[in-house]
């Protein structure tokens, strides 16, 4: 074992897996080599992509064991191609599968069996939730998840750490030649901003739809150029799943009042000025601190030069009402934001290295101002984790929570100071997802804490009114309720790696007891 | 200045989760229930939970208050045993339609402070009105006690004892927020506004506090943290109340200055209510913030 830079300890090597990085600091890690490149392959005049069914393209293809599949979390937990494209490859009898999805969630819960029958040995994603991620909490997998950015899987499809065989996409609505996009259809999901990266990548591409659409199916997000095989099913997601009508305003009390010292907080931080630019979380509180954060626009007469990240309906609606210029969506997240991607020209969809990739020759986070994120945990130093609960379970996904951290001018994390009878504020996170020297500003219900590396800052809010408390006291104060927690006690067994952005790792999750 | 009591807001007594910090949303002060928002099954353990919290959690100096149950229930009498030894600042009795009914907690107070070395007078006491019988003795009520701070107006109670039902004008209470004002005015007491009970409708909400402070209350009972920030909107002085209210002082110190006996403003005529309520506005303007007195500058 050895100590990386926050002091956590990493082993050496992973069976399965092969040698490690060791995160030295947001910045510090030097990519070199050359940027991977698929096979190349013809399309004949005359050939026809489309298939008549995914057991076609399956034959076609010549699936292999050990082969890398990946797809994308645009249907979150409406998604039908994850469990429709590994039972069909199980009843092949295809196993030692490498299973790369951007993100899986509630909905995935059948890959426990693949799991356990051996279809599946090795997954790569953002994030776990549900009875998936408790099983391999409790040590299901013998070779451990690997947990990556947004960012930072872009970054290492890029690079050729993730050299995806074969990539099964799902898509809204495509043409028969492999044009496609997300908000036309029965199952729109708005932004493919992360298939879009495994769709230029991948050496065989296939396109799922419910939607086939007439040639050519102009603006598209994925391109011909790309796309190896088109297959129609009946249904690619359920778009309750996919998309919720309309992103609400939270009217939790304690979030709200989290979201009013957040405002409170960007308002006296210098950096809202007008030509601004910011990027919130969906969560209730992140959420309504764009909601204040509107008014005080209104109000002081300031606009945004772009909103970037998840988009919700409130951020169409203050493009709409001219009070912010352009913006940059990875990933939508209510159905007004997925229609209007394809209705306003000023509503742009990037994909996952644009978003946040930190070897490329400048990602959106690089020109972030200011960026609103959410904690399960924060400790002393300002580590954040947003994938184990208290429990040390994974329930939750890295996202683009270390990469925006990293780019932003002013990274705020708002979270209530208790959950439940836990407090947020630890010596030691159980598990670091964003490092705290890239984290400028905690909020939570019962004061706000400024990391101490940012002295301008402490400066800057010296003689405010707001409710200012070193993180310490803070601790301090959560614990005058609820008492100091015992730390929870881990099992031995690697159950998880979390890369950092640069493809270091920063953390490894561990078996629970 | 006497102590702000714009909003009380209730907790459940039995609710952890809400009583560990529900100072935080910045109310005048918080009212713990024992009695309506709790059930029969759950009255001791509220009691005993309420106690503890006060015994054991800062409040950072918001005002504590506990609505016990009535002396005439079986819970009222362990209510107080164990809440005036918590000492929280005001116990809050409901449906008081009697000046016995004070002077009997008064008594008690007294007896329970005694044995518990605490002194004398330490735990106030607020009284809700919920009747017609409350409300027509309401000035004897108001004056029953010195431990008496403030009287309420409970309306929910109150609307069925009068066989009719509240509407968003209240035009059915009226009468009895008048009454329940004009008793405590008499009895140089606070007096403070019933909830309003629908916390989605922030239009009737707001038209609701802009009567109560129209009418002359003190304050008002919230029963969510989202109600608190309009109503302090609401008693909060503007710009333009606070610039004239100084100019008024400022005509006043000039006159006292110059030995003139007529003050006049703008052309109108200052008189003694007038600079009453001009240095109510100052006073309310810096106990809320929104005014800062400069440094060697005081106002009269």
């Amino acid at each position: 074992m050895l100590k990386n830079a926050l002091g956590r300890e990493i082993p050496e090597k992973i069976d399965g897996i092969g040698e490690l990085k060791l995160y030295q600091g947001p910045f510090e890690y030097e990519p070199s080599g050359r940027r991977f490149g698929r096979k190349i392959s013809k399309v004949l005049p005359g050939q026809s992509k489309l298939l008549n069914s995914l057991e076609n393209v399956i034959n076609e293809i010549g699936m292999k064991d050990g082969m890398t599949i990946s797809f994308h979390h645009h249907f979150r937990d409406g998604d039908y191609i994850v469990n429709m494209v590994i039972d069909m490859l199980a009843k092949r009898g295809i196993k030692d599968l490498r299973l790369a999805s951007s993100s899986l969630s509630n909905i995935h819960e059948p890959l426990i069996e693949h799991i356990k029958n051996g279809v599946i040995t090795r997954i790569e994603t953002s994030g776990l939730r549900g009875p998936l991620a408790d099983e391999i909490s409790n040590g299901l997998m013998d070779i451990p998840v690997i947990i990556r950015s947004h960012g930072g899987r872009a970054r290492a499809i890029e690079a050729g750490e993730l050299a995806i065989d074969v990539a099964f996409l799902g898509v809204p609505s495509s043409d028969a030649y492999g044009n496609a996009n997300g908000y036309e259809g029965k199952s729109i999901c708005g932004s493919l901003g992360y298939a879009k990266v495994d769709a230029q990548f991948a050496d065989t591409v296939v396109l799922i739809t419910d939607n086939l659409v007439d040639y050519p199916n102009v603006p598209a997000s994925i391109h011909q150029t790309d796309v190896d095989y088109v297959v129609q099913v009946d249904a690619i997601g359920n778009p309750k799943g996919i998309v919720s009508g309309a992103t609400r305003y939270t009217r939790n009390p304690r979030e709200l009042l989290i979201a009013k010292y957040g405002a409170q907080v960007i308002e006296t931080s210098g950096y809202f000025i007008d030509g601004f630019s910011m990027q919130s979380g969906s969560g209730g509180a992140s959420l309504a601190v764009a909601r204040f954060l509107k008014d005080k626009m209104i109000e002081k007469n300031i606009k945004a030069q772009f909103i970037l990240g998840g988009i919700t309906g409130q951020y169409v609606e203050m493009l709409k009402e001219n009070l912010v210029e352009k913006l940059y969506d990875t990933q939508s997240f209510d159905l007004i934001a997925a229609r209007s991607i394809g209705e306003n020209a000023s509503h742009y969809e990037i994909d996952a290295s644009f978003y946040a990739n930190p070897h490329n020759k400048g990602c959106a986070v690089n020109q972030l101002d200011i960026v609103i994120l959410s904690a399960l945990e924060v400790d002393t130093q300002f580590n954040v984790n947003v994938i184990t609960g208290s429990d040390g379970v994974i329930r939750g996904a890295s996202g683009g929570h270390c990469d925006t951290a990293a780019g932003a001018k002013l990274t705020m994390v708002v979270a209530p100071l208790i959950r439940g009878r836990i407090p947020t504020i630890l010596d030691r996170v159980n598990t670091v997802i964003t490092p705290g020297n890239t984290i400028d500003v905690l909020v939570t219900d019962r004061g706000i804490a400024i990391n101490p590396l940012r002295k301008d800052l402490l400066d800057r809010f010296k003689n405010t009114k707001l409710p200012l408390f070193s993180i310490e006291e803070l601790k301090e104060k959560a614990e005058q309720l609820t008492g100091k927690p015992e730390p929870i006690e881990f099992g031995e067994k690697i159950v998880g790696l979390v890369e950092y952005r640069d493809g270091t790792i920063i953390d490894v999750i561990r078996q629970v007891k | 200045m006497g102590k702000l009591r714009r909003t009380m807001m209730y907790v459940p007594g039995n609710n952890p989760g809400m009583i560990k910090d529900a100072h935080i949303f910045g109310s005048d002060s918080i009212m713990f229930d024992l009695e309506d928002s709790v059930s029969v099954k759950e009255k001791d353990a509220a009691r005993f939970l309420v106690y503890n919290a006060l015994k054991t959690i800062d409040y950072e100096g918001v005002e504590t208050v506990v609505r016990v149950n009535g002396l005439d229930t079986p819970y009222g009498k362990e209510d107080f045993e164990a809440i005036v030894r918590a000492k929280p600042n005001i116990i809050r009795l409901p449906k008081t339609e009697k000046p016995e009914d004070v002077l009997e907690a008064d008594k008690l107070i007294s007896k329970i402070e005694d044995e518990a070395g605490i002194p004398s007078g330490t735990v106030k006491l607020m009284a809700a009105i919920e009747s017609a019988l409350g409300i027509i003795n309401s000035y004897e009520i108001a004056k029953a006690s010195p431990r008496l701070v403030a009287i309420a107006i409970g309306a929910e109670d109150f609307v069925t004892d009068m066989k009719t039902t509240r509407s968003l004008d209240g035009v059915e209470i009226l009468v009895a927020r008048s009454q329940v004002l004009l008793a405590a005015r008499a009895a140089g007491i606070y007096a403070l506004d019933t909830v309003f009970s629908d916390v989605n409708d922030e239009e009737g909400f707001i038209n609701e506090v802009k009567l109560a402070k129209q009418l002359g209350f003190d304050g008002k009972s919230v029963i969510n943290p989202r109600q608190i920030e309009p109503v302090h909107q609401i008693y909060t002085p503007t710009q333009n109340e606070i610039e004239k209210s100084i100019r008024v002082l400022e005509a006043i110190e000039e006159a006292e200055r110059k030995g003139s006996g007529v003050i006049s403003l703008d052309g109108k005529m200052i008189d003694g209510p007038i600079v009453d309520r001009a240095r109510r506005v100052i006073d309310l303007a810096i106990v809320t913030g929104v005014y800062v007195e400069e440094e060697g500058e005081g106002i009269a």
